[in-house]
């Protein structure tokens, strides 16, 4: 066997005046980088397997551990940077693609942190939380041009409605990327709180049916554990066309994840790939895609709104507008900063675009069409706090989908390591002995408190904008400034520059 | 009686329990890097883990009703108060013959040779009250203190 | 410096109105007086007025009410109204001078009705009305529509509202409806136009306050094909109350409850079917409503109504005598010309004050 070139990422330092040996390290860490050298008495670690998900850190009693960046460095060069070297090592032994997990890391601009909220001052009066109601019941689906009203009634009832007690959705995660303890978490949460969760392609186990009114079932291209009763389940049904992390490529569950409770959900043979198609190979143009949209309408007797979902591509406010007019009533779109199980790394890091200029562009043309109305707007792919969930909404969305944030609150802590099933917080696996490590109740409790801080967070900043319902903010974008956007990037955004 | 239960659906198996255990039973009840690096013998949990992976669990003396031991035990070190229902071992009587340990049905028992012979086990935190440091420090509720007969 | 239209410009402001619900015409003496006693409400920036009732000898004319600031201005954009319109009378709008007003343009009115043949398929009068005043304001730079009602009018510009009144010498006018406006901007708005009311068709409304929820009202509006020319709350309400009430056929009270929607907390406890209804209207109109401060008063040629923001978080009291209806911003600016009202009251945030006219009243 020829040497290696690969080198570790990440360096394990042991305080040895605080270690007691108690193992619970080795124990913890499945991907054994430490070890119990029994002929010394001694814990000792493998750098080369760490992987950084800070688990040992978080168990050691004694906080005798630390991770650290491993200092090896090569010349230094701006060009070639490590990871790029290392990269090319790891394909020169393996003459694979490279594959990761959660989404792009890459330094791309960060639009939300160019955009600043208003407050009102004087001319104005702010309105404070705590003493006036705050509203950000949100409602998802589409709207008639009109009401119909004569003598005190609604003539013609409304299109059906996904109804949220703030606009904040946990978004598609399949069972067989994560575990059921996670899905259970993200499930019971969404409850507790009034919001969606979404069952990805992985079908619904038996268990989550109880969360029928809370749950998203998704219909993609593997079609995996789509039945009738799956689509009666939810409170609405959505058609995944793509991933922000992964536009135009399909997905795969290898087989090792597949157990019997996957199996059974997702329909498919036990220990056999869960192959997603890159396309959906009933839908390759809109029309077709119109015709899956009425099909499953039709099977649920047009009682659950249709979502499509997107990656957020060039030329996507075309995209969206197409999808309008297809008959969906909600289009979700997931930036390429959107996480995933796991991608081609390349894909992951240059495909796509940000969810910000997405999203300003897309809500602009339906509007300039004139189609808002029909469609509600859901925005992913890399929402990580409150002040990004307001600005989305300013720009436009009516509701955003968080996934990875969600994820951290349960306890991921973004290694990148999810396509390895090796999972050590029990999220991203399917090995038993990982999974229970999450316990579902705890996992509810936190993505709960979660939404409900967020919840908090987004009343005081609309308090502080004069603004005591959501919907006054969607759209507003005369509370967004930009600073550090170039003309283009604001035109785009469709906000104005700060001072002005 | 409170009970502790351990919940294997949920347990991981990193043994906190156990090394929380130890600490609070040994020299050094606050700190335990004295209490594992400072005391001459190494502390010993009263609390033992269980493990075939993937199922683990924690197990510890049930305070049985009819106690077997508090039976067995030839000094009387090994009683069951009436009140509170702890099974206790006095250790300044208990000569270390090990017939506590043979008739145990769970193995909750276990050999402290640190000092005398005497038999270790669960006391449930009692000296200090509360709740045992192992429930408190379970990092995934595994355990559970509770007087209600725990079922999923 | 930048003209309203140009720029977001916030303003604090004073308003009264008062109607005769027996539809019994009146002076605007009463309503000069009224919103003069409100002096320091305005700043000086502008003030301004609509009646209603003012033009019996042409009642089913189009009242257009024209600024003009060039006589270019003026030959384009009366080639363009005599292209869509039959103008039955034009002529300057009587002004009489007072010093402290300055930089006044050209106010014009024209008497019209719509040529047959100018109407687009499926367009109704009204709407070829509402095109053309889209488009003048759009277009023609140096021209502005004050006001483009039936038998109604608007008579603003920069200065204080008692200064407007006296300028366009109102006491002469009489009207069953009058409203009045008083304005502090927190800068110069540059230019008469910008003053309020605002109108479109005899929809008029004065306003005080500045909501926030703008940004998203203006482009709700924007989709149904309106043109916010003005940047101004005012223009986006009176277009939200023509949209609705006009255009959708939305019922007043419906209306009234897009803009000051109730809470969800009281619809939790309204009836069933009630529950139905104004879920639908906050899911589908929940753009169009009117979020932080505001006072208000809709005039048109069916009554008037007076609405405050949910929170109340502007000042309007209303007040009734006989057959005459008073709102206003503040209570003594009701007193100042009815000393002794049978009833007074401040209404609750998001409770309309509705008057419209009594059998044998005038009734459109």
């Amino acid at each position: 066997m020829t040497i290696s070139m690969s080198t570790p990422d990440f360096l394990i330092e042991r305080d040895r005046d605080r270690c007691i040996k108690c193992q619970v390290c080795v124990r913890q860490c499945a991907n054994e980088a430490h070890f119990w050298d029994e002929e010394e008495q001694k814990v000792k670690a493998n750098d080369a397997l760490c992987v950084n998900c800070h688990r040992c850190v978080t168990y050691c009693p004694t906080h005798a551990l630390t991770i650290r960046k491993y200092p090896l460095e090569f010349r230094e060069n701006a060009n070639w940077t490590a990871s790029t070297i290392k990269a090319i090592y790891r394909q020169a032994e393996t003459g694979g693609i490279l594959l990761t997990g959660m989404g792009n890391d890459r330094p791309y601009p960060i639009f939300w942190d160019h955009l600043l909220l208003n407050a009102s001052q004087v001319t104005n009066p702010s309105i404070d939380p705590l003493r006036e109601p705050m509203e950000l019941k949100t409602f998802l689906g589409r709207k008639p041009d009109q009401l119909k009203v004569e003598d005190g009634h609604l003539v013609e009832k409304i299109p059906p409605q996904l109804e949220l007690e703030v606009p904040i959705m946990f978004s598609a995660m399949s069972y067989g990327s994560i575990s059921l303890n996670a899905i259970k978490s993200l499930a019971a949460a969404a409850e507790r709180v009034g919001i969606m969760y979404n069952t990805g392609e992985g079908g619904l186990h038996k268990d989550l049916y109880k969360y029928g009114k809370n749950t998203i079932v998704q219909v993609a291209s593997g079609r995996f554990g789509v039945h009738p009763e799956y689509l009666q389940a939810g409170a609405a049904i959505e058609i995944k066309i793509g991933q922000g992390a992964k536009p135009g490529i399909g997905g795969h569950l290898p087989g090792e994840k597949v157990g019997l409770e996957v199996s059974q959900t997702r329909m498919i043979p036990e220990g056999t790939d869960a192959i997603s198609p890159a396309p959906h190979h009933d839908i390759y143009s809109i029309e077709d895609l119109s015709q899956l949209i009425y099909s499953l309408k039709e099977a649920t007797q047009y009682q659950k709104p249709v979502s499509v979902k997107i990656a957020a591509v060039h030329n996507i406010a075309a995209i969206a507008s197409g999808i309008a007019r297809a008959g969906a009533d909600i289009i979700a779109i997931d930036g390429f900063r959107g996480g995933t199980g796991a991608a081609p790394l390349r894909t992951r890091d240059n495909v796509g675009i940000p969810i910000e200029l997405a999203l300003a562009a897309v809500d602009s043309r339906l509007r300039e069409e004139g189609i808002r109305n029909q469609v509600s707007l859901v925005v992913g792919g890399s929402i990580r706090n409150s002040a990004d969930v307001v600005k989305a909404i300013a720009l436009g969305a009516d509701a955003v989908y968080i996934a990875t944030a969600a994820l951290v609150a349960i306890g991921c802590h973004l290694c990148q390591k999810c396509n390895t099933g090796k999972c050590n917080w029990g999220i991203a696996t399917q090995n038993p002995q990982l999974v229970k490590r999450l316990n579902p109740e705890i996992g509810a409790e936190r993505a709960a408190n979660l939404i409900m801080a967020w919840e908090h967070e987004i009343k005081e900043l609309l308090g502080g904008m004069g603004i005591n319902a959501v919907e006054s903010l969607r759209g507003n974008r005369l509370m967004l400034r930009g600073v550090g956007l170039s003309d283009r990037e604001l035109n785009i955004l469709g906000v104005l520059p700060a001072g002005e | 009686m409170k009970r502790v239960y351990a919940r294997e659906e949920i347990c991981g198996g990193c043994k906190l329990c156990e090394v929380h255990c130890a600490v609070a039973h040994s020299q050094y009840p606050h700190d335990i890097i004295k209490a594992f690096l400072k005391q001459e013998t190494k502390p010993i949990a009263r609390i033992l883990v269980e493990e075939g992976r993937p199922i683990s669990f924690a197990l510890q003396c049930r305070h049985c009703e009819d106690a077997p031991c508090t039976k067995a035990c030839i000094t009387g070190a090994m009683q069951k108060d009436p009140v509170t229902g702890i099974v206790t071992n006095d250790e300044t009587r208990c000569v270390g013959c090990w017939t506590c340990i043979l008739v145990c049905p769970f193995g909750a028992i276990k050999r402290d040779e640190s000092e005398h012979k005497v038999a270790s086990k669960c006391d449930l935190c009692a000296t200090v009250g509360g709740t045992p440091v192992c429930v408190q420090n379970c990092p995934n509720d595994a355990l559970v203190f509770t007087d209600e007969l725990w079922r999923r | 410096m930048l003209r309203e239209g140009e720029v977001r410009i916030p303003s604090g402001c004073a308003i009264s109105g008062i109607m005769n619900k027996k539809g019994e015409v009146f002076s605007g003496h009463d309503i000069i007086q009224s919103i003069a006693l409100m002096h320091d409400r305005s700043n000086g920036l502008g003030g301004g007025f609509a009646a209603y009732g003012i033009y019996p000898d042409f009642p089913d004319h189009y009242a257009f009410h024209l600024f003009y600031e060039s006589a270019e201005a003026k030959e384009k954009t009366e080639t363009y109204l005599n292209m869509l319109f039959h103008i039955a009378e034009s002529g300057k709008i009587p002004t009489r001078r007072v010093p402290s007003v300055k930089n006044a343009p050209l106010a014009w009115r024209y008497f019209a009705k719509p040529k047959p043949d100018a109407l687009f398929e499926d367009e109704s009068e009204d709407e070829l009305v509402v095109r053309a005043v889209m488009y003048i304001n759009a277009h023609f730079s140096g021209s502005f529509v004050v006001s483009s009602g039936k038998n109604m009018g608007a008579f603003k510009g920069v200065g204080y509202p008692e200064e407007m009144g006296e300028y366009f010498r109102l006491e002469e006018y009489k009207g069953y409806i009058w409203t009045a406006h008083g304005r502090f901007p927190t800068n110069t708005p540059g230019w008469w136009g910008g003053a309020h009311p605002f109108t479109l068709l005899d929809w008029s409304i004065v306003h005080n306050g500045e909501i926030s929820s703008y940004g998203a009202n203006r482009r709700f509006l924007e989709m149904f094909g309106y043109k916010l020319t003005m940047q101004t709350d005012t223009e986006a309400i009176t277009y939200a109350f023509d949209l609705l009430l006009r255009k959708q056929n939305i019922p007043l009270d419906i209306a009234i409850a897009t803009l000051a929607a109730p809470f969800w907390r009281d619809i939790e406890r309204m009836s069933l079917e009630k529950q139905t209804l104004y879920k639908a209207v906050r899911t589908v109109y929940g753009n169009l409503l009117l979020n932080g401060p505001f006072s208000i008063i809709l005039g048109s040629n069916k009554g008037i109504v007076a609405l405050n923001d949910r929170l109340k978080l502007r000042s309007l009291v209303a007040a009734t005598k006989a057959d005459v209806l008073y709102i206003a911003s503040e209570e003594s600016a009701i007193r100042e010309i009815c000393p002794e009202p049978e009833k007074i009251w401040a209404p609750r945030g998001g409770e309309p004050v509705i008057g419209l006219f009594e059998e044998g009243g005038i009734q459109k």
